[in-house]
Formats: C-alpha cells, structure tokens, sequence
C-alpha cells in the first residue's frame, strides 16, 4: 500500500517537474527576442563572476556590496597598495582606492578585471607602454599577516621553553597545542622516512607544515584571500621542495634513475624515460594537489552559498527555502575544510619527507626499497595520532 | 539556442569534453579510494593494534590518488578555458 502511495507521489512530482522544465523553455524562448533584457537579467547575480572574485588575487579586500540611499550599489573594501613599474613611465605607488572599483582612470592607468592596464589620455589601452605589477594584493599582504602571527607565535613559545617551561615543568598555553603537533610532526613524519638524518630536515619540514597550516586556516575565514589556492603559492613551495629533494639525493638514487638494476635490456629506455620523468611529476604533483584542494573546496563553499541566489532569482520563496539546506550543507563543508586545512599540510610535509627519504635512501635498505613505512619499525616507538 | 547551433559551436563540446573528463576522473579516484579503505579496514579488522601504520599508509596513497585525479580535473578545467 505504502509503495503504491509513494509512486503515486512520483508520478506527480515527475509532472510537476516536467510541467515547470516545460514553462521555462518556453519562458526562455520568449526572452530571446528582447536580448538586451536578457543581458540586463544576468547582471542580478552571475554565480562565475562572484566565485572567481572570490578565489582570485585583487588589489583590494572586497567583503559586501550595500545599496545605498541614491539607489546604486556601493562595495565595502579595504584598498590595497598598488606599485607599478614602468619602463617608459617610471614607478609609481598608490592606493588601489584611487581607481574607485574599477571606474576611474588614474595616472594613466586602469583597473580593468582586477589586472592593471597602461591607457592614454583619451582611455584607449596604450600598448607602447609596458608595465610590471609589483602591487601589495591581498594575497601578499594576508601572507605576510599569517607570518606575522606565526613568527610571533613561535617566537614566543620559544622563549618559554628558553625559561624552562615545558622542559622542567609542564608546558603552558599555546604551547601544549604546538608542542603536540612538532613531536607529531617529528616522530610520524620525519623518523619513519627520514631514519637517522631526520634531524637535519626536521626545521623545513616543520616551517612548510605550519606555513602552509596557517596559511590554510586564515584563507578559511570569511572575506578573505584564497592564498593557498593561488598557483603561484603552490609553486614556490614545490619548487622549495624539488630542491631540497635534489640535494639530498645520492648517487644510488641517480643509478636507479639511469640505469635500472635487474631490468632488461629492451625495456631500459621506457624506464629511463618514465623515471626520469618522475623527478619532475613529484613536486609537481605537490603543487597541484595543494592549489587543486584548497581552490575545490572554496569553489564548493561559494557554490552552495550562490545556491540561495540562484534559486532566489526564480523566485523569493524558493530562495529562501533554500537557504536552510544551502547553510547547513556550508557548515558541513566548512568544518570538512578545516579537517582539509590540517590534512593537506599534513600530505604536504608527508611527501616531500617521502621523497626526501627515497632519494637519500643508501643501498643499505633495499629490502625496504618500495615502501618507505616499512623502515617505520626499526626507529619509530608507536605513537597515538 | 536550438540544437544545430550548439552542437557546431566549439565552446560545447569543449565544456562538455572538460565536464566529462572531470567526471571520469572522479569516478576513477571514487574507485581508487573506494579500494583504500575496503582494504584498510579490512586490515584494521585483521590486525587492530597496526591501526597507526595502516592509517598513516592509508592517507598517503589517498593523496597520491587524489593527486592523479586533481590532475584530470585541471586538465579537463583547461579544457573549458583554453
């Protein structure tokens, strides 16, 4: 009885569906012809423009649009420094405010997108004109805040253990958080792949973790920058990494590379090429994996949150039932994202010390070749995560 | 737009190779992960005081998983853009 009821339910909501899919693309084909409304329409809320404006770079922290009294929208902001260099026309600095969002021209430059362009007089692109943006965009100045705080952070704690606190008494504050995380750091990354030279590795290891975690967890709060979704953030990282990997590597790692042991003969070229190509794809990898994560999952957030307003557009209702699902779907994702904030820096500093360890790793451990975890046991007592 | 035009226009089908790169991805790191934990827990299961070595092993082939799978995705995104 009960199944025959709910396909009843079907088959109406099937209709009702059908019915309004229906109204719609015959709705649409009536807007058609009045293009310019069409256009005009759009502008209400357009879901990219609001997502890539917030995972972008700008010259400005941009947090919400007020209408004012006059009828037209004004966005709430904090300017940023903008300094160009210029061949033809010398340096210039000043603050992103004098470009007024976009509309005004200033010393013979334009905010067109976000990316600043030389015009001449008249408001034309001056193409002769070549300009290099070494501004302070929101990027770099969030970065150099979460440094700020973390340096300080650190310092501090670090003068406390100077004290005595934490080595001759239990530690206090800040310190029972961070100190967790260093021996975690050390004895589940650095030992298991690192094995007696842990030590020398143990102060990058520990300052890529933390730049990144903090870097993480600032772009997480609301009207800020997307810093480690920032491909350029990423790269640098990588590259820091890639170097670190080849200058601990020794010449067992390079023989593997080029001539593969117990491999035969007609097959040596494909290997050669394929691991040769692996030297590069690994920090490569790094810096995908992080700049991938970190910009999914503020794509996801906004996306859920646009939800609202684009049903909202249909109609006021439907947005507003929404609203409830969209929000509680955005706490959830919100919550996962701080587990990823965490995780991601965690994979980060977890492979680079897997790769550190696969290149320094001496023809001693061969049996241990393939797996790096395996040489846990020799070091490692158990540790609770 | 009727059906012709969208089909003959480039931009489509480059969305749609994109999408459904993206898509093929996905289920290619689903299966992956799927795998992972099936045979962690099952791992977990035979042997519970392992639980640390296991999870950490765990986590580290789900990233070098996610990492081939972010790959397709940021293909299949520069294939919309491009």
């Amino acid at each position: 009885m009960i199944f025959r009821h709910l396909k009843g339910l079907l088959a109406v909501a099937f209709t009702m569906t059908g019915l309004f899919f229906f109204n719609t693309t015959f709705s649409q084909e009536g807007n058609e012809k009045h293009g310019e409304e069409k256009e005009q329409k759009k502008e209400g809320f357009n879901a990219s423009e609001v997502i890539f404006d917030h995972v972008l770079d700008a010259h400005e922290f941009h947090f919400f649009d007020y209408k004012g009294s006059d009828g037209t929208s004004h966005p709430v902001t904090i300017p940023l420094p903008v300094i160009l260099f210029s061949p033809q026309r010398g340096s210039s600095v000043f603050m992103s405010s004098r470009f007024n969002h976009g509309h005004d021209i200033y010393k013979g430059y334009r905010l067109d997108h976000g990316k600043i362009q030389p015009v001449t007089a008249d408001g034309k692109p001056d193409a002769g004109v070549k300009v290099y943006d070494l501004s302070l965009t929101r990027n770099v100045v969030q970065m150099l805040l979460a440094l700020a705080l973390f340096v300080w952070i650190m310092i501090r704690i670090a003068a406390k253990y100077r004290g005595g606190v934490g080595r001759t008494a239990a530690p206090t504050g800040l310190q029972n958080a961070i100190e967790t995380v260093v021996t975690f750091i050390r004895d589940d990354v650095a030992k298991p792949n690192l094995g007696q030279k842990h030590e020398r590795y143990l102060p990058y290891l520990l300052t890529v973790f933390f730049f990144i975690l903090i870097n993480n967890i600032f772009g997480l709060i609301p009207g800020s920058a997307n810093v480690t979704g920032n491909i350029a953030f990423t790269i640098v990282l990588g590259v820091i990494s890639f170097i670190v990997i080849l200058a601990s590597s020794n010449s067992h790692f390079w023989g593997h590379i080029f001539n593969p042991p117990g491999v035969p003969g007609f097959v040596k070229p494909i290997l050669i090429l394929v691991e040769f190509l692996g030297v590069f794809i690994k920090p490569f990898a790094l810096i995908i994996r992080l700049f991938a994560n970190m910009v999914a999952g503020h794509i996801i957030i906004i996306c859920l949150i646009s939800l609202i307003f684009i049903f909202g557009q249909i109609n006021p209702g439907v947005g507003w039932a929404t609203s409830p699902f969209a929000i509680a779907f955005t706490v959830f994702i919100y919550f996962i994202e701080i587990l990823v904030a965490f995780l991601q820096a965690y994979i980060f500093t977890n492979l680079t010390a897997v790769f550190i360890g696969l290149a320094m790793e001496g023809s001693h451990s061969k049996e241990n070749h393939h797996d790096p975890h395996l040489t846990t046991a020799k070091y490692d007592n158990p540790v609770i995560i | 737009m009727d059906l012709l035009t969208v089909l003959l226009s480039e931009v489509a089908w480059a969305n749609a190779g994109g999408a459904i790169g993206a898509g093929l991805s996905a289920i290619g790191a689903g299966i992956g992960i799927g795998q992972i934990g099936k045979g962690a827990v099952e791992a977990i299961a035979r042997q519970p005081e392992a639980i640390n070595d296991i999870r950490a092993n765990m986590i580290l082939t789900a990233a070098l998983i996610e990492g081939a799978a972010l790959f397709g995705i940021i293909v299949g995104f520069l294939a919309m853009v491009l």
